[in-house]
């Protein structure tokens, strides 16, 4: 009677492991197939609508109503707005995490500080950042413009860019850092000259990681940087991007106009994957020759 | 002469120095201020509304008339909330599971397909779920509801709920892995050793020590679909009532702030309204953010 139980346990015992094995193939399964659903269903949208005039030319009689032209508008006005918010962001984002990693390598509290505040800003929604930054614009009455935009955006990428170029800086070797200060070089010099070339793979990943976060936002511009037909000459003039373009375009009854929002989301996503790809490129380099 | 050009390049360094570093202090002393900053403007931006109404009637009252000065967010947050715990209900146990499955028993190729498959996931734009949510989900969640005898447009909170759990997905399931990890291999050889069959390890010994990194991930996870906008607003419906089901459409706040903002100016006391809803948002998001890191950190330490 007891054996008879105990064999019992132990097939209930596999069973319940075999469930769960099944159970665990079958969500993972389910990631890698949403993941393919999203990336088919857009290029089966998206890629009839997709021809050399609609990325080469700006929609003709406005973009919500017209049936002629193309995306050049957002595809221009993203890569000027994402292009410039990397730019600002890495001018405020670099010196930060050099100065987390070798300025301050001793006092752990004012890093880890730091890196509380920094995942607070991180967690914060971009539509939030686009609210305030709306407001801000309000109060210093400017208008929707690029310049906006930008500024909006850059303030919602620092803290991805400083937190990703921590973690890779963090990876530097102690005594790298040693051997500099010890044949006498200053800390900016030990920063910019030693430790900005042994990473500089894994920084440009970090920039490529915020780009992508940058052109892909679209609460964060929505208040900000406007909507228009045209390609902005200059950062006082509002400026389409490809997020808005999809959001937009799609609402309308035009079946046209919905093509061109399909088109974007097509764009769109292959910048993105873009950037994807080559981040892991630059990082699978930076594994190969790091000195460890 | 040769004095004079070692004193010059001494005072170089140390002024390319000192510059250096002050502008290092600035960059700090903004990231420092910022969480602040944005806590004070729209506190005061915020701040005519609640000279007209207590804080109580903006939260619990569910009438929503901005042309007569009536502003209840009840609707939005039940909306929201709603929203955010059916996508954590979806994505908690696909996470988990995964999260198992990729730290104990996968292959290596599995896990070298699945590493750029969760990178690319997390760096999807929110506007490209969206579309995908249109184009596929919109209209099986229709389908279901037709199963139930409900009839629905398919925008509803469920649609929205499912592509916002895709999109967390990744988010929560890096967190557990890093969890998962970062357990040291011990703990299971001494479970392994005394005769527990691997299943029973992980369930007893592994996910017992994981389970405040557990459950921070997914506190975590609430933050980040609390107040994710784009790709939720194109899926939800946006219709400003008290939802009684998941065939329903919703209006979360996040939707609510996109949607009116090119109104906002004429009517009085509706731009405070929206920063109002982004103030709840933050406060929201920040509190879980902090709780859950509270809890790594905290039980860190303890076990």
């Amino acid at each position: 009677m007891k054996r008879k139980f105990n064999l019992n346990r132990k097939f209930f015992k596999k069973l319940e492991e075999l469930i769960f094995r099944v159970l665990m193939i079958i969500s993972t399964t389910i990631i890698i197939v949403a993941l393919l659903a999203i990336i088919i269903s857009i290029l089966i949208k998206g890629v009839p609508s997709l021809s050399w005039e609609m990325i080469t030319q700006t929609p003709k009689g406005g973009y919500y109503f017209g049936k002629e032209g193309g995306i050049l508008n957002a595809i221009i006005g993203s890569l000027y707005l994402s292009g410039g918010a990397t730019f600002l962001a890495l001018v405020v984002s670099l010196p930060l995490a050099l100065y987390m990693n070798i300025h301050k390598m001793k006092e752990k509290l004012v890093v880890n500080i730091i890196r509380l505040f920094l995942d607070i800003l991180w967690g914060i929604p971009s539509i939030v950042y686009g609210a305030f930054g709306f407001a801000l614009m309000v109060f210093l009455g400017l208008r929707t413009s690029l310049l906006a935009g930008i500024l909006t955006v850059t303030l919602f990428i620092i803290p991805i860019m400083v937190r990703s170029m921590d973690e890779v800086l963090k990876t530097v070797p102690r005594g790298l850092i040693e051997a500099s200060f010890s044949l006498g070089s200053t800390r900016s010099e030990t920063s910019f000259r030693v430790i900005l070339r042994q990473c500089i793979p894994g920084l440009i990943t970090a920039i490529l990681l915020a780009f992508g976060r940058a052109i892909g936002d679209a609460a964060a511009v929505l208040f900000t940087a406007g909507y228009t037909d045209y390609i902005p000459t200059s950062l006082s003039q509002p400026t389409a991007t490809l997020p808005l373009s999809v959001f937009f375009q799609l609402g309308s009854p035009i079946p046209e106009v919905q093509n061109r929002a399909y088109a974007s989301a097509v764009v769109l996503t292959v910048i993105v994957l873009i950037i994807s790809i080559s981040s892991r490129a630059f990082s699978m380099k930076y594994q190969k020759n790091r000195i460890k | 002469m040769r004095s004079f050009s070692i004193l010059n390049f001494k005072v170089r360094r140390t002024l390319r120095e000192n510059l250096s570093a002050f502008w290092m202090k600035c960059c700090y002393l903004l990231i420092l201020a910022m969480p602040f900053i944005l806590l004070i403007g729209l506190l005061l931006k915020s701040s005519l509304l609640f000279g007209e109404h207590s804080l109580m009637e903006l939260i619990f009252s569910s009438e929503w008339k901005p042309l007569s000065g009536k502003f209840g967010f009840f609707p939005f947050i039940i909306s929201s909330l709603w929203v955010t715990f059916i996508s954590i209900a979806i994505a908690a146990p696909v996470c988990l599971l995964t999260a198992i499955y990729l730290t104990q028993y996968a292959k290596r190729f599995v896990l070298k397909i699945m590493q750029p498959v969760i990178d690319i996931l997390a760096g999807i734009p929110s506007v490209i779920y969206g579309v995908w949510g249109i184009i596929i989900i919109v209209p099986f969640v229709s389908k279901v509801a037709g199963w139930f005898n409900v009839s629905s447009s398919g925008y509803s909170i469920l649609t929205g709920a499912i592509v916002l759990a895709v999109m967390i997905i990744p988010f929560v399931l890096n967190i557990l892995i890093e969890v998962y990890k970062t357990i040291p291999i011990e703990l299971s050889e001494a479970s392994l050793s005394l005769g527990a069959t691997k299943w029973e390890t992980i369930k007893k010994v592994l996910t017992r020590k994981a389970y405040p990194g557990i459950i921070s991930s997914f506190g975590l996870g609430v933050s980040r679909a609390f107040g994710e906008t784009i790709a939720v607003l194109m899926v939800v419906g946006n219709v400003v009532q008290i939802p009684s089901g998941i065939f329903q459409a919703g209006y979360p706040l996040p939707a609510l702030i996109a949607n009116n903002y090119g109104e906002m100016l004429s009517i009085p006391l509706y731009d405070s309204a929206l920063m109002f809803a982004a103030l709840i948002l933050f406060v929201v998001v920040t509190f879980f953010n902090m709780g859950s890191r509270y809890i790594i950190m905290h039980y860190e330490k303890k076990i």
